[in-house]
């Protein structure tokens, strides 16, 4: 039962930009181990003078690829750790990580559903890989991706979910976009509020599994909401993430 | 203003499976201040400062603490009547 | 012995030890931001229920309310301080009233020798009494000529600047003098209970 948890060299084998902001990051594991939708990876960064800095970032690819994770991680301006990642890290790099995380907020396909999955900016991340992990499940319960993004071009995953939703009819995208939108833009365009909650509970159908990533405000204002709106709290699966990155 | 600096216990799960040797956000707990059973993966996380403090996210009375020195590190579970770790 | 793995071109976060001109304490680095650590949620105080008090082995405890507390004679402080997690600013800003002020309104009990302080939240400290006195210690209400933020530890907090910061109790509510040292909040959990950057006390033991 025990699963020791140790710190691994791994190798960066691609690097992929999602947006401006966003990049993944293909990461080859000598002590690979499969994981489940949801979890993370902690990245530990080592300096030459022994200073350390450490973060969480979630994984992104499915369970079935693998020796290797995709961290999709954002830039934050003030950060420590995802800016080495995007103005630094090149194929070849070696990164230390530990992993896989994780108990609580995750999802597989024994779990049923329906989904329904709310994500703010980022947040998406751990959420895509419930998604990707979804795409290949037999049976495949009904799901709704509520996401609220800034601006058209910060959407991750923008097409593949596009694409996703397009051959699957019980995939339902639903999308704000807070800041600024296009032209001919048919989604939502305010933060997450109960309007959109309740069409997302009505997408998804009764007693749905909930779990909701993003900024630590949008994740206790979607929580409370879906509360609300009348679904047990049991069923609610949160991850925060910080302002600190 | 405090919810910016509060995260879930997700964001510790590394550290406490580093430190009970196995995975702990899916472990049940009851509160010992107000009797909320529930996974520790629900409890609030204050990561920044001397050490990390877990609280309940019922009544935000402190569950766990923890502090690593270079040397040692001290865990607190008193605010944890329970904890039940599945073996099978 | 393994080398230790290094992050090829990983240099973190400006980091300068000891450019302070002998006033960065060891094991220290500068910073210019003001980094909020916290151990639960922000207090919120309204400022008509908010109350400071001195209680413990003195002859009478004494109570102020806001109006009353921020009358008191007070003065500007300008000091350096320095959190355990290693970070030290200089030349920090506050406004607010000298614990040689709020101790001298009462009348304190020979055999008392620390202080435990309490904050809304729950949050406590202990600290030698001799450590408050002389000038050392304040209860800001004001930084950087603002009123001093929720996150900082506003409506008011004691700054006790030659101590580690965790001894500088944020949305202080009171003070509680003691004949036995108190652990508070950390130094239950192994941090010192003195805790002088000078002498690098960080940890019980050191």
């Amino acid at each position: 039962m025990p699963e020791p948890l140790a710190w691994q060299i791994s190798t960066v084998t691609a690097i992929r930009v999602e947006t401006a902001e966003v990049t993944s990051f293909t990461l080859e594991l000598p002590s690979w181990r499969p994981h489940r939708a949801g979890q993370h990876y902690d990245v530990r960064l080592t300096a030459a003078d022994g200073y350390q800095a450490q973060r969480s970032y979630s994984i992104a690819s499915p369970p079935s690829r693998s020796g290797e994770v995709d961290l999709t991680i954002e830039k934050i301006a003030d950060g420590e750790v995802s800016p080495y990642f995007h103005d630094t890290v090149a194929v070849g790099d070696k990164v230390e990580v530990r992993g896989p995380i994780g108990g609580y907020f995750v999802w597989e396909p024994a779990f049923g559903g329906p989904l329904l999955l709310v994500a703010g900016g980022s947040g998406v991340v751990p959420l895509m890989a419930m998604l990707r992990e979804r795409a290949s499940a037999d049976p495949r319960p009904p799901a709704v991706l509520l996401y609220s993004s800034r601006n058209f071009d910060d959407v991750i995953y923008r097409d593949e979910l596009a694409a996703l939703a397009a051959a699957d009819t019980g995939l339902r995208v639903i999308q704000t976009l807070t800041r600024s939108q296009p032209a001919g833009w048919t989604g939502y365009d305010r933060r997450i509020d109960r309007p959109m909650l309740s069409e997302a509970i009505a997408a998804a159908g009764p007693a749905p599994l909930v779990y909701i990533c993003g900024p630590t405000l949008l994740v206790e204002a979607a929580a409370n909401g879906l509360v609300e709106l009348g679904v047990p709290p049991a069923q609610v699966r949160t991850e925060r993430f910080g302002p600190t990155s | 203003m405090d919810e910016p600096m509060m995260l879930d216990a997700n964001a510790v799960a590394g550290e406490l499976a580093e430190l009970f040797g196995f995975e702990m956000t899916a472990t049940v707990h009851r509160c010992a201040h107000c009797g909320n059973v529930g996974q520790m993966g629900t409890l609030l996380a204050w990561t920044q400062g001397p050490g990390i403090t877990l609280r309940c996210c019922i009544c935000r009375d402190v569950v766990v603490r923890i502090v690593r020195t270079p040397t040692r590190t001290l865990i607190d579970v008193s605010g944890a009547a329970y904890m039940e770790i599945r073996t099978a | 012995m393994t080398d230790r793995f290094v992050s090829r071109g990983f240099v973190g976060r400006a980091r300068e030890a000891g450019d302070g001109a002998g006033r960065v304490p060891p094991g220290q680095y500068l910073t210019e931001g003001f980094p909020v650590l916290s151990a639960g949620p922000t207090p919120q105080v309204p400022l008509d229920s908010w109350e400071f008090t001195i209680t413990g082995l003195v002859k009478a405890p004494m109570r102020w309310s806001w109006q009353e507390f921020t009358a008191l004679p007070s003065r500007d402080w300008l000091v350096d301080i320095s959190c355990v997690t290693k970070w030290t600013k200089l030349d920090t800003s506050w406004h607010g009233v000298s614990l040689d002020d709020l101790l001298g309104a009462v009348e304190i009990e020979p055999r008392a020798r620390f202080v435990t302080a309490h904050s809304y939240g729950g949050y406590t400290t202990n600290l030698p009494l001799t450590d408050l006195l002389n000038n050392q210690a304040f209860v800001a209400w004001q930084y950087d000529g603002s009123p001093l933020e929720p996150a900082h530890g506003g409506p008011a907090r004691l700054v006790v600047p030659h101590l580690y910061l965790w001894k500088s109790a944020k949305w202080v509510r009171g003070l509680q003098l003691r004949e036995e040292d108190e652990p508070g909040f950390w130094e239950s959990l192994g941090y010192h209970n003195r805790g002088d950057p000078w002498r690098e006390e960080r940890y019980s033991g050191d």
